[in-house]
């Protein structure tokens, strides 16, 4: 293994709604694809394990990280570290819309969604308890955050990550297309292409879009997962909604060489900002109603 | 153009020009829905599709992408005319038939609907058209069994917003790739599919009586009524900011109505609460469970 370069791989994968047992197999398979093909690091979409358009079937399709499920898909994890995404359910029945870092068949890290899109065809905080934090976490590649899908829709969230020091974000995300006009891709493709790319642009990160595909109650997951290196260019993509590992092998120098030639994060003026954030907040909540 | 007037300027042809905003990438919204249809279909376990084909351009559109999708061996048409009906609607639904190379079945409901309607002979037009819209759908359920096929839709976003259809009628189905489109949408991708030039520039009619026009009926164009609930619908403009583009207040507010009036069309009947959990109002669980 070369340690300055990651094979990546994203299953780019269609789930079955509310069938546990039908999702793990398919891990199964994407998780034997990925290890033929050499990927070291395989990121799963959203609700991987469960499907995206739960409603009710939250809780009875949530696992513990204690129980019997858990054994299995850590099971997963032996030969190449997987981001699995599950609904957990927390000692207090609070359930989660969660992503897992798995390595070696430990958990590494979890992300619990912080941002529940609960608007327009979205209902997610209805059924599900916010996440509180986004931390980053040590990886035998370097280090990386996960941000679930609605996530990445908030700046501070990928900034916060940014000054944690990440080479890498991870996001696993569940988006249904919509949007159509004459363009050539959804306007859905078209506003995460931008996102992802300045993303990894600003904040001289990789970053790892893995979504979807198939049709849930008629709404449609478009695909499109890329890998884009931390200049913003998209080294990989998978742009139709077709199931696809998308593979790229990152230079993890590049993490570094793009920092020194455009030092974004050594000029971030994080303690003007805690300042600025701080006042702002005062402001706010000092008005009598 | 009929009285309830626009405001807007009098287009040359019924389906052109394309309003802008509402120009679709054909070829892209063709791939979706097509894999709608396989994907919807095959995961409950269905190969096979049926549904009413008038000779219209939505039915006409949706039995081009059902063939796409499934193969033409896994769609039959139902081509089911009244004695009243215009002779050219079964003559383009066979076309279009022969075209993708479907089964089809001739199921004249005359017979039936003569027979209901010798004891009510004063039933209007209207009532005699939901009758029949019912007759096909009975028939179309009937033929679902018998095939082993799901019932596909043919309603656009138009029509179901405006409630322009027969309640269990032709609003039952399924699974309807149209009803996000609207109706000048539907014309574009028609076009692009290949669905005849003649089927997509004729004037659309539910054909329940001779002479009937849909846009007479409606009192408007689709391609101005369109613009209007884009507006209003899509873009959630007040009827303030509707009125400033040029739209006139009486239209605005009877297109404002028609959506309301209708909204009962696309729900299930209203369920009187008693329990904790009561179906689609706190048992909450999508259509597509378990695939």
């Amino acid at each position: 293994m070369n340690p300055q370069q990651l094979q990546v791989g994203l299953a780019q994968m269609d789930c079955t709604l509310g069938d546990r047992q039908a999702n793990l197999e398919r891990h199964q398979r994407w998780v034997e694809k990925a290890r033929q093909a050499g990927v070291q690091l395989l990121v799963f979409p959203e609700l991987s394990l469960t499907g995206y358009f739960l409603k009710d079937l939250v809780p009875e399709i949530a696992i513990t990280l204690e129980g019997p499920q858990m054994k299995e898909i850590l099971g997963l994890s032996k030969d190449l570290d997987l981001v699995v995404s599950a609904v957990i359910e927390e000692p207090d029945h609070r359930y989660f819309n969660a992503s897992l870092y798995l390595s070696n068949g430990e958990l590494a890290h979890l992300h619990r969604k912080v941002y529940l899109p609960t608007y327009g065809m979205f209902d997610e905080q209805r059924y599900l308890a916010p996440g509180d934090r986004f931390r980053s976490f040590k990886t035998p590649f370097g280090r990386a955050g996960i941000l679930i899908c609605e996530d990445i829709w908030h700046l501070s969230s990928a900034y916060i990550l940014s000054l944690e020091g990440v080479d890498l974000i991870i996001c696993p995300s569940a988006s249904p297309g919509r949007g159509v006009t004459t363009d050539e891709r959804l306007g859905t493709a078209e506003s995460y292409n931008l996102v992802c790319r300045t993303y990894a642009q600003f904040l001289t990160t990789f970053f790892l879009y893995c979504n979807r595909v198939g049709y849930e109650d008629g709404a449609n997951f478009w695909g499109g997962s890329m890998v884009i290196a931390p200049n913003g260019d998209i080294v990989a993509q998978e742009e139709d909604a077709d199931e696809a590992l998308v593979t790229a092998t990152l230079e993890l120098g590049e993490v570094r060489r793009q920092r020194l030639a455009n030092p974004l994060l050594r000029d971030e003026r994080v303690e003007l900002t805690i300042n600025e954030l701080r006042r702002v907040w005062h402001e706010r909540t000092r008005k009598p109603y | 153009m009929s009285s309830a007037g626009s405001g807007m300027s009098e287009p040359a042809s019924p389906t052109e020009p394309i309003f802008q905003p509402l120009a679709i990438n054909g070829p892209l919204v063709r791939q979706i829905l097509v894999r709608f249809l396989q994907n919807e279909v095959r995961k409950v376990g269905f190969e096979k599709v049926v549904l009413g084909l008038s000779g219209g351009v939505d039915s006409s559109l949706v039995a081009t992408l059902a063939a796409e999708a499934l193969g033409a061996s896994n769609v039959r048409a139902l081509i089911m005319p009244y004695r009243g009906s215009d002779p050219k609607s079964r003559r383009d639904a066979l076309q279009v038939a022969g075209q993708l190379g479907i089964d089809y079945l001739e199921v004249d409901i005359s017979p039936q609907i003569d027979a209901y309607f010798s004891r009510f002979a004063d039933a209007d037009q209207k009532r005699r058209g939901n009758k029949m819209a019912r007759e096909r759908m009975s028939i179309l359920y009937d033929q679902s069994w018998a095939w082993r096929a799901l019932v596909l839709g043919t309603s656009n976003k138009t029509e179901l917003l405006l409630g322009y259809g027969t309640i269990y009628g032709d609003l039952a189905s399924a699974i309807n790739p149209l009803g996000d489109l609207y109706k000048t949408q539907v014309w574009q991708l028609a076009d692009v599919v290949g669905v005849p030039t003649d089927i997509v520039k004729k004037a659309p009619s539910a054909d329940l009586w001779a002479g009937q026009t849909d846009e007479v009926e409606l009192g408007f164009q689709y391609r101005v009524v369109d613009q209007l609930l884009y507006h209003l619908i899509d873009r959630r403009y007040t009827v303030a900011e509707v009125e400033q583009l040029g739209f006139q207040r009486a239209f605005i507010e009877d297109v404002l109505r028609r959506v309301r009036d209708n909204q009962y069309k696309r729900r299930l009947p209203v369920i009187a609460k008693l329990s904790s959990r009561t179906i689609d109002r706190d048992f909450r669980y999508p259509r597509d469970w378990g695939h």
